[in-house]
């Protein structure tokens, strides 16, 4: 009983959390134990499909926490995105080693193709598996922190605010798109081949993969959770909802929110990261103003200012674009559109804030 | 100023065709007849020779046949094999017999096809009937036939404009002429000439000029001057600073009217938003799509009447208005008015709607690009000299968003609509205690800035892809002007959009395209940060709220 | 806990539900057929018609009886041009709906997210489209153009026949136009062009304001030298790229240029006066006149529905691997892929220019290279075309890092990429 108070006394919370759990620890276990034939058997396809959703879910968590508790609506959270799978991508680039199509030990094959002749400097480290993932966490933490240091203390907020994320996303979209960047341009980074020296198609890796991602989807969420709940939380929760009377109590607070921001492009990196093993390729697209946008969709689908609504929007969207897009090629944009609609008005909490009524309506 | 003359050749065709259709008989037409056999051939080698065949006959029928072929009007009867002349009309052709020019009726587009040219012989029968018409009456066709030439004038073509020179009135063609023959004497053995050339030469602003200076001056492998007196390139060498100087004015004056025009589109993308975001605080992610509605709508108007293209596309301007106007009041009723106070799930609601239209526009009209045609008035450019050319549809375009703009103005100042959407914007709970009937506002305004939509999409019909994709590409940038204009303030629209146009023109040939549009962005995050409402920030108390 | 109890029952159910969702049964009666086009977002412009090819011929097999005595069923999936969601779609086709070959993609960015799929799974990928070079996957069949099958035949004319001294190598920033025009630029200095003869411009993907731009190229076409563009500018960005030259007063008879990467199709959404004149350079055009062209355009039309629609390039290249696909299919007597990829080498099966292509040992075609200038009509005007079928390149010889390495899927080498100086098969997984 003690769980459920950690959660508010919210059934459907702690639903979600056993389910991801279960999924989490399940799948990969099952796999472990059944031969590839046998029903019980999760095929690459699922295992993928659903680690790609709970790197969605991470995602998505990380959008709720700033947009659903400190009111920031960030147009720009793919970005963080985005930068933690190149952080991630690089380092997977660094591992083909001798294995490219030309067989440079030190250039990845874009860079042979494009004359050049040594490893730019910003690439340098990205051999090392620790260093990579300390720049999953700290590329998107210094943007966030850049970005926001400027925004916040200059007071920007509300829609200028999200414009300028967007703004910001879509500069990173064009830059990243330019080959003389040294990212591989439109191709982006792909033709992964091993993870820590584990060739990365095979099953337990992809296993090992997805476990990964619920573990950190899981630990983020009872992070986030935790956070929300402190002082800190309780603070950026009177920011959302009066911030100039923060301000007068005597609160600073553009660092109440840009620590919570810089938290979540951090949360955003480690997603990223997760996602690029696993569906193989990461390019500039995912930097576009419209994967963002896409991203605030799945939070308000879920319950914004919920945190494991994001896990239920992100997850619901994603699948059923998946099926659509398979079961109907032609008219699924209509029924996504018509879904975004629909759930705008008619569920202005999402569908988490639908089970909620639901469940009180039951127990009354 | 168009430098096309293909449509003073029909009237002279006319004249000509009176003339000799008297005059021609029957026997003198075998070689006639054999060269447009030879040109029914569909190797390119036969075609050419049969062109040249026709010139050998100084048949005067050679050059109305010559002149019907590099307007596209010589086809031939499917089935019948028979070579004739055709007009346009009503979108038939009117046809008449390529040899005795008797009249064959009408017939339809596919019943006939057309003798297709490349480019080498398009160019050659350019030159072949500026030779021809050197001598005609219309000074228009005699400058053209002289530009025709200009480039490759042989001895031959030399002698021919002398002679021509001797008897010409017209100045400018006149002009021409000596330019071309000045030209000339920059190469020739005596270094007086030369000199007098340069120095009468070097205020024109005639590419052709420019180069011949450029190689007087050069250099040749070995770092020795290739042109060998050093009075002659002195000569050309300051004639060439005084080019050089003008030259970097015509630049000049080219980037900022490239700036302005890019600004012209960004207004017009933007100023729709201006009002549903800036006035209204709907965060419009639809406001693309309405603009891919203005755009197919011109795509229908064109398809509804095809012979009168100009007419069509003046006419798509109230059509995409109304249309998208429509468009937008039903979705303000259906579902904006129930979000009112919410503008982030405004936001969410659009972007379905867009997707929704978007897949729309992909079920009726394919997922292609639709062609829209420009009217001839709004294609080539104002050719002020060899350097120096500003394109019309950028400069009707511009000329456009002004007019919309100060349109818009006049009904937010000095309608009554316009009052009360000020009213509305400013405080609704008054504005409502007043008396305003703020729902129907609320669909008037929402229809007043789609409709501007709409039309921002006729005038992108014009210049770029009429596709489902059409309204995509300008979400964001449109987002960003307001935002960097100010939000609720057109004004600022206005300006915003005409400074990050010259902005992004002025970075472009420094840094490229993409780097150009990064920089503008960045410099967008940088300022929100110093003022974090824009330009021109709203003031008072509708500021706060 | 009886809250806990309900809770673990939902679970269960839950789990079983999405279970049954992701494996779901199969019949196992008909020859399945993956077709992975994006039929939404950006790419769905070029992709939807070759979508709709496909159907026409899987269509037209099943009026001829099949293959192997079974009837093809086509599996449609829309990747939504999103390039992460290609290896998604790839996978649920190679291991959901199990089908024996893939027709698909369009870009670059969507084969190679596609591609270590495919390897893994040993799958088998027909791509239709003209393409940079630089790979051969024992995975895919690239019916195509490779460089040397589209630009330096192009390059050649404009030098030979137009004595074009001047070049203009117009691009958007991505890896085919990079590739070419490295290419290009390698290929054109060694016919002695200099440095300074020679501009490369990049743009990005969908740039609409060529004003700048489209000044510059007049400029440097001002010289009277012959100057001529060699475009590879994609999709979207063609429409005012075209336009703004022609309002600059920049004719094919000036300046022309070389597109390698507008057809047919393109050429319908387009108001076609600014580009009379101006030349491309494809392996097909609609208007070739041979009887198996009338006869596909004809099936075509009646297929769409729409007597107004146009065939073009990569249409062909899938009617082309089509039917090379039928024939290995029905030589191997099986569809399992790895038979398929032995028997399908020296496969020959008709074009529709009136030659028969060859599917070659590196996984490329033979196909006829064809120059056409564009009429009013939105059709081209074939001005010259090889006199033979040409060989698919993988690696570019006018590329130092390529020029020693060959692909050659046949034994003894049995490599995509076989360095001939230090005798390795490198970049492989196998």
């Amino acid at each position: 009983m003690k769980l459920l108070a950690f959660f508010g006394n919210d059934k459907t919370c702690t639903a979600v959390l056993l389910l991801i759990t279960a999924v989490t620890f399940i799948i990969p276990f099952c796999n472990l134990i059944s031969p590839p034939d046998s029903a019980l058997h999760f095929s690459a396809y699922t295992v993928s499909l659903l680690g790609k959703y709970m790197a969605f879910a991470l995602l998505g968590l990380s959008l709720d926490l700033v947009w659903g508790y400190a009111g920031i609506l960030v147009l720009g959270q793919g970005a963080f995105f985005a930068l933690g799978g190149y952080a991630m991508g690089m380092y997977l680039m660094r591992q083909i080693g001798t294995r490219g199509v030309y067989g440079n030990a030190e250039l990845p094959d874009f860079m042979v193709f494009l004359n050049w002749k040594e490893l730019p400097w910003y690439w340098l480290g990205f051999d090392n598996f620790g260093f990579a993932m300390l720049m999953v966490l700290l590329a998107p933490a210094i943007l966030a922190f850049v970005f926001g240091w400027l925004a916040f203390r200059s007071r920007v907020t509300g829609v200028y605010l999200s414009i300028i994320t967007q703004a910001l996303t879509y500069a990173l979209l064009l830059a990243f798109f330019r080959n003389e960047m040294g990212f591989g341009g439109n191709n982006g980074l792909t033709d992964f081949k091993d993870i820590l020296g584990f060739n990365i198609q095979s099953e337990a890796v992809r296993g090992v993969l997805f476990m990964m991602t619920g573990i950190c989807l899981i630990s983020a969420f009872l992070v986030c959770r935790w956070l929300v709940n402190t002082k800190l939380g309780r603070v950026v929760t009177a920011i959302r909802d009066q911030e100039s009377r923060v301000r007068f109590l005597g609160y600073r607070v553009e660092m109440f929110k840009l620590w919570l921001f810089v938290f979540a492009a951090m949360l955003a990196g480690i997603a990223g990261a997760l996602y690029v093993p696993q569906v193989g390729i990461i390019n500039p697209s995912e930097f576009s103003p419209l994967n963002s946008l896409e991203i605030v969709i799945w939070v308000a689908m879920g319950g914004r200012g919920t945190l494991y609504g994001a896990i239920v929007g992100a997850v619901l969207v994603n699948y059923s674009k998946t099926v659509l897009t398979g079961l109907l090629p032609e008219a699924w944009l209509y029924i996504l559109g018509g879904l975004f609609i629909v759930v705008t008005l008619l569920l202005p909490d999402g569908i988490v804030g639908l089970l909620q009524r639901k469940i009180r309506e039951q127990s009354a | 100023m168009k430098n096309n003359p293909l449509p003073r050749y029909c009237w002279l065709l006319s004249v000509l065709l009176l003339v000799f259709s008297i005059t021609v008989h029957a026997d003198d037409n075998q070689p006639l007849v054999d060269a447009l056999n030879q040109i029914k051939q569909g190797s390119m080698t036969d075609r050419e020779k049969a062109i040249n065949q026709l010139v050998a006959l100084k048949n005067p029928r050679s050059l109305v046949v010559l002149q019907a072929l590099l307007a596209g009007k010589l086809l031939i009867i499917k089935g019948e094999d028979k070579l004739v002349i055709a007009e346009d009309v009503n979108q038939e052709y009117e046809v008449r017999d390529a040899i005795t020019d008797a009249k064959l009726g009408t017939k339809n587009h596919d019943a006939v096809s057309k003798i297709n040219l490349t480019n080498k012989l398009r160019s050659d029968l350019r030159k072949i009937i500026g030779e021809l018409e050197l001598n005609a009456d219309d000074p228009v066709i005699r400058l053209a036939a002289v530009n025709a030439m200009a480039n490759e004038a042989d001895e031959r073509l030399l002698d021919l404009l002398k002679l021509r020179l001797n008897i010409e009135k017209n100045p400018a063609v006149k002009e021409a002429l000596e330019n071309i023959l000045l030209l000339q004497q920059m190469d020739s053995a005596d270094k007086n000439l030369r000199i007098l050339a340069i120095e009468s030469l070097k205020d024109h602003d005639n590419k052709d000029v420019f180069n011949k200076l450029k190689t007087i001056v050069e250099k040749d492998a070995d770092g020795h001057y290739v042109e060998t007196d050093s009075d002659i390139r002195n000569t050309a060498e300051l004639a060439l600073i005084e080019i050089n100087n003008r030259l970097q004015l015509y630049s000049a004056i080219e980037t900022v009217f490239f700036g302005l025009s890019l600004g012209a589109v960004l207004v017009l993308a933007a100023i729709g938003l201006a009002i549903t975001f800036g006035v209204m605080g709907v965060i419009n992610m639809a406001h693309g799509e309405l603009m891919m509605i203005g755009a197919y709508t011109t795509y229908v108007m064109q398809q509804i009447m095809p012979n009168h293209l100009g007419i069509s596309v003046l006419l798509s301007i109230p059509a995409a208005f109304i249309i998208s106007a429509l468009v937008g009041i039903a979705i303000e009723r259906g579902i904006i008015r129930f979000l009112y106070g919410r503008p982030l799930e405004t936001l969410l609601a659009t972007f379905g709607v867009s997707l929704f239209l978007q897949q729309t526009v992909r079920s009726i009209f394919s997922p292609l690009n639709r062609s829209v045609a420009t009217p001839e008035w709004m294609s080539g450019s104002w050719q002020i000299n060899d350097f120096l050319s500003l394109t019309w549809n950028r400069f009707y375009i511009l000329l456009f968003c002004l007019m919309v703009f100060f349109a818009l103005l006049q009904i937010l100042k000095h309608t009554r609509l316009g009052l009360e959407v000020r009213a509305v914007a400013q405080n609704r709970r008054m504005a409502r205690a007043m008396g305003i009937p703020t729902a129907r506002v609320d669909a008037l305004t929402f229809g007043l800035g789609s409709g501007i939509a709409g039309v921002a999409g006729v005038a992108l019909s014009q210049i770029t892809n009429v596709g489902p994709n059409l309204g995509q590409s300008y979400i964001v940038d449109s987002f960003m002007v307001v935002v960097f204009g100010g939000v609720g303030n057109l004004l600022g629209t206005l300006v915003a959009g005409f400074s990050l146009g010259i902005a992004n023109k002025f970075l472009e040939p420094f840094a490229g395209a993409v780097l150009a549009k990064i920089l503008v962005l960045v410099f967008i995050i940088l300022f929100i940060q110093k003022r974090p409402r824009g330009l021109f920030p709203q003031k008072g108390r509708a500021a706060d709220g | 806990m009886k809250n806990y109890l309900q809770l673990g029952k939902k679970l269960a159910v839950s789990i079983a539900v999405s279970a049954v969702l992701f494996t779901g049964a199969q019949a196992e009666d008909t020859i399945k057929v993956g077709v992975l086009h994006s039929l939404s977002g950006t790419m769905a412009i070029s992709e939807t018609t070759l979508k709709d090819t496909m159907l026409m011929l899987i269509d037209e097999q099943n009026k001829k009886g099949g293959l192997l005595g079974k009837k093809l069923e086509a599996v449609v999936v829309d990747p939504a041009s999103n390039w992460p969601l290609f290896a998604e779609k790839a996978r649920e086709l190679l291991t959901k709906d199990k089908v024996s070959a893939i027709f698909g993609c369009w870009t670059s960015v969507s084969r190679k997210s596609v591609l270590p799929v495919i390897e893994e799974l040993n799958g088998v990928l027909f791509y239709p489209v003209q393409y940079e070079g630089e790979e051969s996957s024992k995975n895919v069949f690239y019916t195509g153009a490779a460089p040397n099958q589209q630009a330096i035949p192009a390059v050649d004319y404009l030098m030979n026949d137009l004595k074009v001294k001047r070049w203009v190598l117009a691009g958007t920033d991505y890896v085919y136009p990079r590739t070419t025009n490295k290419i290009l630029e390698a290929y054109l200095i060694s016919k002695g062009v200099s440095k300074k003869d020679i501009m490369i411009n990049y743009t990005p993907f969908g740039h609409s304001d060529w004003q700048s731009i489209v000044a510059d190229i007049k400029k440097f076409g001002s010289t009277g030298k012959k100057t001529a563009v060699v475009s590879t500018i994609n999709g979207d960005a063609n429409i005012p790229f075209y336009k703004e030259l022609g309002n600059q007063g920049v004719s094919a008879e000036k300046i022309p240029v070389m597109a390698f990467s507008v057809g047919e199709e393109e050429l319908s959404g387009m108001d076609t006066k600014p580009l009379v004149g101006h030349l491309a350079a494809w392996n097909y055009f609609m208007s070739v006149d041979t009887t198996k062209n009338a006869d596909f355009i004809k099936q075509w039309k009646e297929y769409i529905k729409n007597p107004k629609r146009v065939t073009n390039d990569p249409m062909e290249a899938h009617y082309v691997g089509f039917n090379m696909w039928v024939k290995a299919v029905e030589k191997a007597g099986t569809t399992d892929p790895a038979a398929v990829q032995k028997a399908i080498i020296g496969v020959e099966a008709p074009n529709l220019t009136g030659g028969t292509s060859k599917m070659l040992a590196n996984h490329h075609i033979t196909k006829p290279v064809l120059i056409g200038e564009i009429q009013d009509d939105g059709q081209f005007v074939t001005v010259w075309q090889t006199n033979k079928l040409v060989d698919g390149d993988a690696w570019s010889d006018y590329l130092p890092e390529s020029k020693p390495i060959i692909a050659d899927w046949t034994d003894p080498i049995m490599c995509g990429n076989y360095n001939t100086k230090t005798k390795k098969c490198s970049g492989q997984k196998y």
